[in-house]
């Protein structure tokens, strides 16, 4: 063992990582896992959901595994009674203000969790009508559960562009534009990033939001191939979902040293072109040799 | 450069560099993801300046804008070295083990004092010197580039011009210092390397050496010819002579993307027989006599691609291509057994591991390993190999392993070859934006909210001289032809300076106006530069 290593107990079980790890990437390395909502490999810990919350025994308050470095010497515990019983208000709270029907790990959280929102008053002032602007995705706030990973890719963790941020406080907290403006009239780029992180499909394709309004969104029936980019030279992995032969939305591995899961709006958006007919030669054709223009 | 036909460094680095000098290049818009990289080297303390005629997205991330005329490049280099010179920052350790010609070098940029940079290239004194310094003295430093420098008359000076700035400062061979050329198109690296160049076999090795293609000779039982072929721009010469009469086309759409590009499409209208093998029916395919219907590479077949970090990489098939569209490979393989060819069917991998066999920076690189590593970097020569992050190591070893040093170029400031006159005062220069793409037949497809056609950006003071209005449809003219085009006024612009996309070509048919002066290392045309007049256009000419 090194100096720059440190020792710390996780649920029972000896765990020696470098110093400024956390305890969330400690777990891991010892496969305990344990939930997370706002956190993403390729963005900076905010802290904001709470749900990784673990007890330390040199802490009074329930502390963020995902941000928390170990300490040497402590002793975690992940999934103790009074852990599970504050994961699971969480997860009732978010679920009394938010529609978390579209995503599957909070929906496998809550099972696991027991968590019965129907204690709370359901929240109706949260149900937008989904804000269809644009071709390429859809922002439908009702499912948005302010983790803030879409505000951080469009910032200062991936994008720079800045183009939303969190407006009003309180109840009325959400993610908006400048003084709430569509969002072809800002500074967004259509880079999609921020639906690569979005957690609960607020934000998702045009693609996907089209087929799950007719009913044919199958992710049953899909696959999902990494390929590269066809555009520019800087050779940008991409994930292709498909279904029934057509590409239905595209993300990008976060651990990918090229493109730390974010892409630009060519790479995430500009492969209609494979799959529009009118683009593509009729097969071995003979043409007349003169062309008047 | 100095012997290999790749970028130095893994894109990575730029995010431990201290200081960027992207030259030529708007990444932001042209390379967004790369520039990614870049954004977190500025947010970890990194400096960067910007050399660009424009403004750009790119420049706007930068401590300073060199704000140069166009096709100064050479002058302000040269410069920038001399003052390096002077001001005794260079590397002498470095210069007298890993270089030469460093006298004669220093004696030739003596001329390329401040004042004169000043005067030639329109950027401040103090900031070429402040550029100068702040490249020589940082621990680490990268110089990016894309076609601001090579897509003129004397694009491979530009970049020796570059090369030479890096020789002087020993900012290349290691972690975190290098040259990086962004390469534009998501192959063009791997196009290069498979030897789709006209002096080259697969793998960089030379078409005029004698060992080299006695290896492809054994392999493939067959004579191949000894001599360089032509390069794009030397094939159209060919066919203006009536030299060269049949044409078979890959991928490209030369017929919208030509610089002088009315005098390319009658040269094809000329041709006794023209192929395009294409995904698209693009406007060289309606030139063709065949068309032969390809799948599209990165999404309906297997194989792999290069990007500008020289990493191989796999592409998949995802999607069943439609009826009677086939695989390039296929396509290619059928034709040379028509043609009498005795090749047996292969499968890609068969083929890339035919490739591996003889060409030895791709040795090393089986499809199980690529797939292992999110892809490998060239070199790899063996299986246990784990691929180069950076190039030109041997620069810092004692004896340079064997290679030559690496030798300073004597490169002269010309300028564009179309200088301003009063008939064509005003300099057009031409880029890529964000969201479209090269000539538009793969980006024209999907709706983007932020595309806005082939405008005409104009600066605010030409705008006032002209009486032109934003938005406002103008008669553009160069000596060879002329479009119409809708002015768009830019608070940004430099005065004299004109600037469009080449995305657009059906809505402008823009390369009518570029200048086909190309460079003879090169083969590019000069794009960047050509000289336009604007017109105001009365009630009648209005369309």
């Amino acid at each position: 063992m090194t100096e720059q290593n440190i020792s710390l107990t996780i649920d029972g079980q000896a765990v020696t990582v470098p110093k400024e790890t956390t305890i969330l990437e400690a777990a891991r390395s010892v496969g305990i896992d344990i939930p997370t909502l706002c956190w993403a490999e390729n963005l900076t810990p905010v802290n904001v959901c709470r749900l990784c919350v673990v007890e330390a025994d040199n802490s009074k308050a329930l502390v963020p595994a995902c941000s928390r470095a170990c300490d040497a010497g402590s002793n975690i515990e992940t999934n103790n009674e009074r852990v599970t019983k504050n994961r699971r208000m969480v997860l009732e709270l978010l679920d009394s203000a938010n529609d978390l029907s579209q995503s599957e790990e909070l929906q496998d959280l809550m099972a696991n969790y027991e968590a019965d929102s129907s204690r709370y008053s359901d929240n109706l002032a949260a149900h937008d009508e989904p804000k269809v602007e644009d071709d390429l995705f859809i922002r439908a706030y009702d499912r948005c559960v302010l983790c803030y990973k879409c505000v951080q890719a469009c910032g200062e963790e991936a994008q720079f562009t800045f183009a939303i941020a969190i407006a009003n406080r309180g109840f009325d907290a959400r993610v908006s534009t400048e003084h709430d403006i569509p969002l072809p009239e800002s500074a967004c780029v259509y880079c999609g990033n921020c639906i690569g992180v979005c957690p609960t499909n607020a934000l998702q394709f045009k693609t996907e939001f089209d087929l799950r309004s007719a009913a044919n969104w199958r992710p049953e029936d899909q696959e999902v191939t990494e390929t590269i980019c066809s555009y520019c030279g800087v050779g940008c992995t991409l994930e292709l979902h498909t279904q029934d032969n057509e590409i239905v939305k595209v993300t990008s591995p976060a651990d990918h040293s090229v493109t730390s899961g974010h892409l630009c709006v060519k790479g995430r958006f500009g492969w209609e072109y494979v799959q529009a007919p009118v683009y593509r030669p009729p097969s071995a054709i003979q043409t007349d040799a003169a062309v008047d223009d | 450069m100095f012997g290999a036909g790749g970028g130095t460094s893994s894109y990575c680095e730029v995010e431990e560099t201290e200081f960027v000098l992207l030259w030529g290049s708007n990444a932001r818009a042209a390379h967004p993801i790369y520039f990614h990289h870049v954004l977190k080297g500025i947010r970890s303390g990194a400096s960067m300046f910007a050399v660009d005629p424009r403004y750009t997205d790119s420049a706007k991330f930068a401590d300073a804008w060199l704000g140069l005329n166009v096709g100064t490049d050479i002058a302000l280099a040269n410069a920038i070295a001399r003052e390096i010179i002077v001001s005794g920052l260079y590397d002498a350790e470095f210069i007298s083990r890993s270089t030469s010609g460093f006298a004669e070098f220093a004696e030739h940029v003596d001329a390329y004092d401040l004042a004169y940079a000043e005067r030639i290239t329109g950027v401040d004194a103090g900031v070429i010197r402040e550029t100068a310094h702040r490249y020589a003295t940082a621990k680490t430093a990268q110089i990016l580039w894309t076609l601001g420098i090579t897509e003129h008359h004397n694009g491979v000076e530009n970049v020796l011009s570059l090369c030479n700035l890096a020789l002087l400062t020993g900012h290349v061979g290691r972690w975190g210092s290098g040259l990086v050329p962004l390469r534009g198109q998501n192959n063009v690296q791997g196009g290069g390397d498979m030897g789709a160049l006209p002096n080259k076999l697969p793998g960089f090795q030379d078409v005029d050496d004698d060992r080299a293609r006695a290896k492809f000779e054994a392999l493939y039982q067959t004579t191949l010819n000894p001599e360089p072929g032509l390069h794009l721009t030397l094939m159209f010469e060919a066919m203006s002579r009536g030299e060269l009469k049949a044409l078979y086309v890959i991928g490209e759409n030369p017929a919208d993307s030509e610089a002088d590009v009315l005098r390319a499409r009658a040269l094809l209208q000329d041709l006794d027989f023209l192929i395009v093998q294409d995904i698209f029916m693009t406007k060289t395919a309606r030139y063709a006599d065949v068309v032969l219907p390809a799948s599209v590479g990165w999404v309906e077949a297997d194989g792999t691609v290069t990007s500008s970090e020289r990493r191989v990489q796999r592409v998949r098939a995802a999607l069943v291509p439609p009826k009677g569209a086939r695989a390039d490979h296929e396509i290619i393989g059928d034709l040379a057994m028509r043609l009498g060819a005795t090749w047996q069917a292969q499968t890609p991998e068969e083929l890339w591991d035919e490739l591996r066999s003889i060409s030895p920076m791709h040795a090393g690189m089986s499809y199980a390993r690529l797939e292992e590593n999110n892809g490998l970097q060239w070199p790899c020569p063996d299986l246990d190999h784990p691929g180069t992050p950076f190039l030109h190591g041997w620069l810092w070893e004692e004896g340079l392993s064997g290679h030559d040093p690496a030798p300073f170029s004597l490169t002269t400031h010309e300028g564009p070859k179309e200088t301003l006159s009063e008939e064509f005062p005003i300099r057009l220069t031409t880029g890529r934006v964000l969201d479209s793409y090269n000539t538009g037949v793969q980006s024209r497809a999907y709706k983007s909210p932020l595309r806005k056609g082939a405008d005409l950006e104009i600066s605010t003071v030409d705008a006032l001289e002209l009486g032109l209005q934003n938005g406002e449809e103008v008669l553009v003219l160069s000596p060879r032809g002329q479009v119409k085009m809708l002015v768009s006024i830019q608070k940004d612009q430099v005065k004299g300076l004109a600037f469009t996309t080449f995305h657009f070509p059906d809505l402008v048919d823009l390369n009518v106006l570029t200048n086909d002066e190309w460079d003879p290392l090169s083969g590019t045309a000069e794009f960047k530069a050509a000289a336009i007049r604007i017109e105001k256009l009365t009630g009648n000419d209005r369309a």
